[in-house]
């Protein structure tokens, strides 16, 4: 479905957009006041910025390194091309170990690649814990935002949920008992899984060690209670040195939720005794977007989501509008890299206001990306499909003759039809909007009269 | 000896020029006010902002090649839209042979407010508007001609459009709960996305009616075109003005 298509079927219910739309605006308000309180901010946002931009020209060389130092601490290190071969690579890992049923804790890019359902095809059951994934988990949905993947629902659709799932009281919505009670399911599944899958938030060239942020603690519940962890990590996720951490977890939690640190940033550099750790390197497209000169910025994503919290359009028309994994400002760059046709919509979804760009923790153009994208899209789509106001546009605007006698041929045309003609429901500026009062005369008329 | 009077090109984009002719006459009286020689080229069309933002700015080089020859020589450009100027500054396309007249006009196009302040050094303002007013600031002045600090930055703050009004005897510049949201205009946006540009746009309004603005002013006429639709539809007395035309009318 296209963007416009979606986001006007959301904002139908009224009441429930405005509240959408409220409760992001709140995330973005914490995130606010909470990046005020850090006086050299925009220091750091731009110390990300050069970090990353430094990571993503020397990519080859600081994989290699990680590569070598993971291998020295006894990490096992996959390499997969695309979704499909990471689902093989992991699959093949779980075959291995005769393992039918595993734990997986938040992992954007086990969603792009479409894991879960690859490993329910072949005979493996999949327990997201993160609790907001569990909640969309039940529901068959994917995560409608990066970081608060069940952010479009309220208390009393988790109770329902719940009441089915787990057969916990009905119309009980206290978030602290329905918490409690996915914390007794989750704990079964925790005890049960020999395997356990984390994503990486960031992989340390300098000594091969990753880094997994969660506030619920449940990756490292996964991981300490199995035994093989298997790390899913897209390539761009390095950074050089250990010491760089110090920029990107100040900003992280700041620009996600609002917080100062994310609750567990756990750090792991090699598998205890008797244990096993497999990092798997995804590419899937990201070497192709690096080579995009225009586009390869979009790499420097921490995945915060503050974009979303931000964008006008993803609080008033939702995560699933997007249709793409990552959604919002971010998703919409990402997103045509990956699949142009499909995803033509989204760099259209945006009124390029800039927010999303002022609000990046490593300062990724975005708005200017979506621009960008729009030349693109557009060329692909070719001559024939550009709108005929388009075309008589560009005509009308080389000419200055064209222009004033369409111009006036506009305002005669509004100031003496009738209502019903220029708001027929093809307008879609009028279907809500009145246009303005046409003047008799336009400024360029009234100055040779009166300044000539 | 006495300096040369810069020379100044007036740039009325086109939706200005055929729809509200009142705020370019007004801008060119308040620049005059001020003190400015002014001239209007006559002959202007449109810089292609609706043809770039819509993914089109490679059909843009004939509106280009025209502005640049309408505005060439000018010591500067100054124009009542934001919007518009930063397409100019930002994204005209690339033509063979013009690169330094493309420079040129990139580095002495101004948006109004932005001029009086930055250029002009205006500080004393005299004249009276006994109003509450509402700002709209609209994201390409906002975040791309920077003519206030963004809400998202940790930067001092400050508002080239306030710093103007403040000085104005009698108006009650109103703060609003979200201080710099979209209006939802976003040009082809508007039409293209028409179910969320009117919320976005319905959103905005009633911000300003909660804190009981009597007027909306901006610097673009395009945002205040979009809302002022709304607000008509639904029979609002809000009332819309440029902020040139507030400022032309205090200072008469």
């Amino acid at each position: 479905m296209s963007h416009p298509k979606a986001a006007s079927q959301f904002l139908k219910d009224q009441a429930n957009s405005h509240w959408h739309d409220e409760t992001l605006w709140m995330v973005r308000e914490k995130r606010d006041i909470i990046s005020k309180t850090i006086p050299e901010w925009e220091e750091l946002r731009n110390l990300a910025s050069q970090i990353k931009d430094n990571v993503l020209s020397n990519l080859d060389s600081y994989l290699e390194e990680f590569e070598a130092n993971a291998l020295k601490n006894g990490i096992q290190v996959h390499w997969a091309k695309d979704a499909h071969e990471h689902n093989q690579i992991v699959l093949g890992i779980l075959q291995e170990k005769n393992c039918k049923a595993i734990v997986k804790s938040k992992s954007i890019l086990t969603e792009e690649c479409h894991l879960n359902p690859y490993l329910e095809k072949n005979g493996v059951e999949v327990v997201d814990t993160d609790l907001g994934e569990r909640i969309v988990q039940f529901l068959q949905q994917p995560p409608s935002h990066i970081v608060m993947p069940a952010i479009h629902l309220k208390k009393r659709d988790i109770s329902a949920l719940f009441h089915e799932k787990l057969d916990t009281e009905k119309g009980n919505e206290d978030p602290s008992y329905l918490t409690n009670a996915a914390r007794l399911h989750l704990r079964e599944k925790f005890l049960g899984s020999k395997v356990a899958i984390t994503g990486v938030n960031f992989g340390i060239a300098e000594t091969g060690e990753f880094v997994v942020c969660t506030n619920e603690g449940n990756a490292d519940m996964g991981v300490h209670l199995a035994d093989v962890h298997i790390a899913c990590m897209g390539i761009e996720k390095i950074i050089p040195r250990r010491k760089d951490l110090g920029a990107f977890l100040r900003l992280l939690a700041r620009s996600a939720t609002g917080q100062p640190i994310t609750n567990y940033n756990s750090h792991f550099r090699s598998p205890a005794k008797g244990k096993e750790i497999h990092i798997v390197l995804v590419d899937n497209g990201r070497t192709l977007q690096l080579g995009r000169e225009k586009f390869k910025n979009s790499l420097k994503c921490i995945r915060c989501g503050a974009c979303m919290n931000t964008c006008p359009i993803y609080r008033r028309s939702g995560g699933y509008s997007y249709g793409s994994t990552v959604p919002g400002p971010i998703g919409s760059i990402l997103s045509p890299g990956l699949d142009m046709e499909k995803y033509s919509t989204l760099p259209f979804a945006s009124t390029l206001c800039g927010s999303c760009s002022d609000v990046c923790p490593v300062k990724i153009n975005i708005h200017e990306q979506l621009y960008e994208w729009r030349q693109e899209i557009t060329k692909n789509h070719g001559e024939a499909s550009k709108s005929i106001a388009m075309k008589l546009a560009s005509v009308i605007f080389k000419s200055p003759l064209a222009y004033q006698f369409s111009g006036a041929m506009m305002r005669k045309a509004v100031r003496n039809l009738p209502k019903g003609l220029i708001y027929n429901p093809l307008n879609a500026w009028g279907k809500n909007r009145d246009l303005p009062e046409a003047p008799k005369e336009s400024f360029q008329e009234w100055y040779k009269k009166n300044r000539k | 000896m006495r300096k040369r009077e810069p020379s100044i090109g007036l740039f009325i984009p086109c939706y200005v020029d055929q729809f509200f002719p009142q705020v370019a006459v007004a801008t060119l009286e308040l620049l005059e006010k001020l003190g400015c020689k002014v001239t209007y080229p006559l002959g202007q069309t449109c810089c292609g902002q609706p043809l770039a933002n819509a993914g089109y700015e490679r059909d843009t080089a004939g509106s280009t090649r025209h502005f640049l020859e309408l505005f060439k020589g000018f010591d500067y450009v100054v124009a009542p839209s934001g919007s518009c100027v930063l397409h100019v500054k930002e994204h005209f396309p690339e033509l063979k042979g013009l690169e330094e007249d493309t420079k040129e006009v990139q580095e002495r196009i101004y948006e109004l407010t932005e001029f009086i302040i930055d250029v002009l050094k205006v500080d004393v303002l005299k004249g009276s508007f006994p109003k509450k007013v509402g700002y709209h600031s609209s994201c390409h002045g906002l975040r791309g001609l920077r003519l206030a600090s963004s809400s998202e930055m940790n930067v001092s703050p400050f508002n080239k459009a306030k710093q103007l009004l403040e000085q104005i005897e009698g108006l009650e510049w109103v703060e609003l709960s979200r201080t710099d949201e979209c209006c939802g205009f976003g040009g082809t946006f508007s039409v293209t996305e028409e179910a969320l540009s009117v919320q976005m746009g319905k959103d905005r309004l009633e911000d300003h009616q909660k804190h009981q603005v009597e007027i909306v002013t901006g610097g673009d006429m395009s945002c205040l075109m979009h809302l002022q639709g709304i607000a008509d539809r639904s029979k609002s007395d809000l009332k819309f003005m440029h902020i040139a035309e507030i400022l032309n009318q205090s200072l008469a």
